[in-house]
C-alpha cells in the first residue's frame, strides 16, 4: 500500500453563508494520477486552492506532502508544482529564461538549473528554440513546456488546473504521455479537467457536486456502478441534479 | 535573497523588451522639455505695434527708439487717423497701437502731464495686459531718466526677478516636468506591470511557489526605481546643458528628494494595482487619477494662489505638489535641507502610509 501524499478530512470552506466546499474527505496515493472533476461552481477550484496553500480552510484537516495546511503552508509550497490554465509562462522571455526563472524561484542552485534545463530542452526537442521567445512557440509546445517547468524542481505533487484547454487531441495525447512519465517517476499528479476522455486516463477520479464529493473511484468502477458506458454518462448522472452552476 | 535577484532580473528583461514603453519612458521627458523650453513660452514677444507719432519731437522720438530697441515689439510707424485704427486691428496688422498727440512735447514741458494713448487687442486679455505693462514701463523709465529730478523725491521701483534675473520663463516648468514624468512613469508602469502578472495568470503560479508575495512587489518596483533615477538624471542634464538652467542647490539633496518621491509614486502604483485585474484599467486609473491632479494641483501650470481655497486645500493631498515645492526650493533657489525638511517629512509620511495600505491590500486580495 503506497503512502498517501494528500489526506483531507472534512475539509470545508465557507464564504459568509455560502459553503463552497462542504466537508470533503479523500486521500491521494503517491505516484497516483488523481482526476478532480466537477461542474463549474461545484467547488473544485476552491478546494484546489486550499490544497496548494493559497487559502486557509474554514475547518477540517488536510495534510499535503506531509505538511499541515494550516501551519506549514510554506513547506507545502516548496514541495508542490503548479500549472495554471493559462500555462503560466512569460511570453516575452525565452524558453531557457522561463525555465531558469522558475528554477530560481524554487531555490534551485545555478548549476543544477543549468544542467537540468539543457537536458529538458533536449528532451522536449526544443533545442533550436531554446533562445526564442515563448510567445513565438505554437500552443502545443507551450503546454508541454509549461508542464515541464511545473515539475522542474521535482516536487512531490504537481497540481494541474485544466491544463489541456484549447489544444488538439493529438497534442493532448502527447501531453498525457508526459503526465504518465512524471507519475512513473514518483510525482503525484492532481489534475482537474473538463474533458471526459481525459478522465479515463486517471487512476482514480472524484466528482464534486455542490461542494460535496459525490463519487470517488477508478473510472472503470464508476462506470460499472452507474451503469454507464462512457465517463460522460457518469458525469451527467452525477452532476445533473446539481443546484449550483457557473463560476461563483 | 537569491530568489529576489532572479525575479529582479526577469523584471529587467520585461522592461527592456517592451520597446514601446521604453520609448515613452525616455522620450516623454525629452519631448516635454523641448516643448516647454523652446516652443511654449509664457513670455509675450514679437508684438506687432503700430505707432502713430503725431508730435514728432525729441521726446516722442526718444521713446519710440527705446521701444524699438526692446525685444518685445515689432514696430511699424504709420500716420493713421483714429478711424483707420480699427480696420488695422481687424486686418491683424497690429495687436497694439501707441499714439502720441501732436502736442506731446509741449504738454510735457509746460503742464507736466502729457497723455499718450495705448490701444491693445483685448480679445486676448493676457497679451493685452502684458503689452500695456511693457509700454508703461518703458515710458515711465524714460520719464524717470529725464524728468525725474525735476519732480523732487520720487519713488522709482527697481524691479528684480529673484532667482531668475533674465526673466527666463522656462525655469518654472522644469520641476513641474520632473514631477509629472516621475509620477507617470512610476505609478502607471509599476501598476501595469503588477496587473499584467495577474492577467497572464503567472501571478497564481508565483503565489503557489515559495516566493513571498511582498517580494513580488519589491522586485517589480526595482527596475522602475532604477530607470526613474536615470530619467531624472537625464532631465537634469537636459535642463542644465540644453536650457542653460543653473542648478543652485545641493545635488545629492536633489537626488535624495527625488528618490523619496519616486518611492511615493511606486507605492501609489502598488495601490492602484490592487484595485484592478485589467491592465487597461490600471493604466487609465494611473493616468487619470494621477496625471490630472498633478498638472492642476502642483501649481506649475497655473499658480495655486489663484485658485479658490478648497482647491488649495485639496492640493495638499497631492504628493507631487510637495515634491514640486522641494525641487523649486533646492534646485532653483539653492536652499538647503533646513528649508525643506517639513515638506520632506510630509512626503515621507505619505509614502509610509501608502505603502502600508498597498501591502495590506495585496495580502488579502489573494
Amino acid at each position: 500500500m503506497s503512502e498517501s501524499v494528500i489526506t483531507c478530512t472534512d475539509l470545508t470552506k465557507r464564504f459568509g453563508d455560502f459553503l463552497a466546499v462542504n466537508h470533503i474527505s479523500f486521500d491521494v496515493k503517491k505516484g497516483e494520477i488523481f482526476g478532480f472533476l466537477g461542474a463549474n461552481g461545484a467547488g473544485k477550484t476552491t478546494a484546489m486552492r486550499m490544497l496548494c496553500g493559497l487559502s486557509y480552510p474554514t475547518s477540517g484537516k488536510a495534510v499535503i506532502a506531509g505538511y499541515d495546511v494550516y501551519t506549514q503552508q510554506e513547506d507545502i509550497k516548496r514541495n508542490i508544482g503548479y500549472m495554471s490554465q493559462k500555462f503560466s509562462l512569460y511570453e516575452d522571455l525565452t524558453v531557457l529564461e522561463n525555465i531558469e526563472f522558475y528554477g530560481g524561484v524554487y531555490g534551485m542552485d545555478r548549476k543544477t538549473i543549468r544542467t537540468r534545463s539543457h537536458a529538458l530542452v533536449q528532451k522536449l526537442g526544443l533545442l533550436p528554440e531554446a533562445k526564442k521567445l515563448v510567445g513565438a512557440l505554437p500552443l502545443g509546445w507551450k503546454q508541454k513546456l509549461a508542464f515541464s517547468v511545473a515539475v522542474f524542481h521535482e516536487p512531490k505533487i504537481v497540481f494541474l488546473d485544466e491544463p489541456t484547454g484549447g489544444v488538439d487531441p493529438v497534442t493532448r495525447r502527447q501531453f498525457w504521455d508526459m503526465i504518465y512519465e512524471a507519475s512513473a517517476g514518483g510525482i503525484t499528479v492532481f489534475v482537474t479537467t473538463h474533458y471526459m476522455d481525459e478522465a479515463e486516463y486517471c487512476n482514480r477520479i472524484s466528482v464534486m457536486v455542490d461542494g460535496r464529493i459525490e463519487a470517488l473511484d477508478t473510472p472503470g468502477n464508476l462506470k460499472k456502478h452507474l451503469d454507464a458506458v462512457t465517463m460522460e454518462d457518469v458525469f451527467y448522472q452525477l452532476a445533473r441534479g446539481a443546484g449550483r452552476s457557473g463560476d461563483q | 535573497m537569491k530568489q529576489l535577484l532572479v525575479f529582479i532580473r526577469k523584471e529587467f528583461y520585461h522592461v527592456f523588451r517592451d520597446r514601446r514603453t521604453l520609448l515613452i519612458m525616455f522620450g516623454l521627458p525629452v519631448v516635454q522639455i523641448i516643448l516647454f523650453g523652446f516652443a511654449l513660452s509664457s513670455e509675450v514677444k514679437n508684438i506687432r505695434l503700430g505707432i502713430s507719432d503725431n508730435a514728432e519731437d525729441v521726446n516722442s522720438r526718444q521713446i519710440i527708439s527705446k521701444i524699438r530697441s526692446s525685444d518685445y515689439f515689432i514696430v511699424s510707424e504709420k500716420k493713421i487717423g483714429y478711424g483707420e485704427l480699427e480696420a488695422e486691428f481687424r486686418k491683424g496688422n497690429m495687436t497694439a497701437a501707441l499714439i502720441f498727440p501732436n502736442s506731446f512735447g509741449n504738454d510735457l514741458l509746460h503742464s507736466g502731464t502729457a497723455p499718450v494713448q495705448i490701444i491693445t487687442d483685448g480679445s486676448d486679455p493676457n497679451i493685452a495686459k502684458t503689452v500695456v505693462n511693457y509700454l508703461t514701463n518703458i515710458i515711465q523709465a524714460y520719464q524717470a531718466e529725464n524728468f525725474g529730478r525735476a519732480a523732487g523725491y520720487q519713488v522709482v521701483p527697481e524691479i528684480r526677478m529673484l532667482y531668475n534675473e533674465e526673466g527666463n520663463g522656462s525655469l518654472n516648468f522644469i520641476p513641474g516636468v520632473m514631477a509629472l514624468i516621475l509620477m507617470i512613469v512610476c505609478t502607471a508602469l509599476t501598476s501595469v506591470s503588477i496587473v499584467k502578472e495577474k492577467e497572464l495568470g503567472t501571478m497564481e503560479v508565483l503565489l503557489v511557489s515559495p516566493f513571498k508575495p511582498i517580494w513580488v512587489l519589491i522586485a517589480k518596483a526595482i527596475p522602475y526605481l532604477v530607470l526613474s533615477i536615470l530619467n531624472f538624471t537625464v532631465i537634469l542634464l537636459m535642463a542644465v546643458f540644453v536650457l542653460g538652467v543653473e542648478v543652485r542647490g545641493n545635488v545629492p539633496l536633489l537626488f535624495f528628494e527625488s528618490i523619496l518621491f519616486i518611492i511615493t509614486c511606486l507605492s501609489l502604483g502598488l495601490l492602484i494595482s490592487n484595485a484592478t485585474n485589467s491592465q487597461q484599467t490600471a493604466l487609465l486609473l494611473s493616468l487619470m487619477v494621477m496625471m490630472l491632479p498633478t498638472i492642476i494641483f502642483t501649481g506649475f501650470m497655473m499658480p495655486l494662489e489663484n485658485m479658490p481655497v478648497p482647491f488649495q486645500v485639496i492640493s495638499n493631498i497631492v504628493p507631487a505638489k510637495w515634491y514640486y515645492n522641494i525641487i523649486k526650493s533646492v534646485m532653483l533657489k539653492g536652499l538647503g535641507f533646513e528649508y525643506v525638511w517639513k515638506e520632506t517629512l510630509v512626503l515621507g509620511g505619505m509614502t509610509v502610509f501608502l505603502l502600508t495600505i498597498a501591502l495590506k491590500k495585496f495580502k488579502t486580495t489573494l
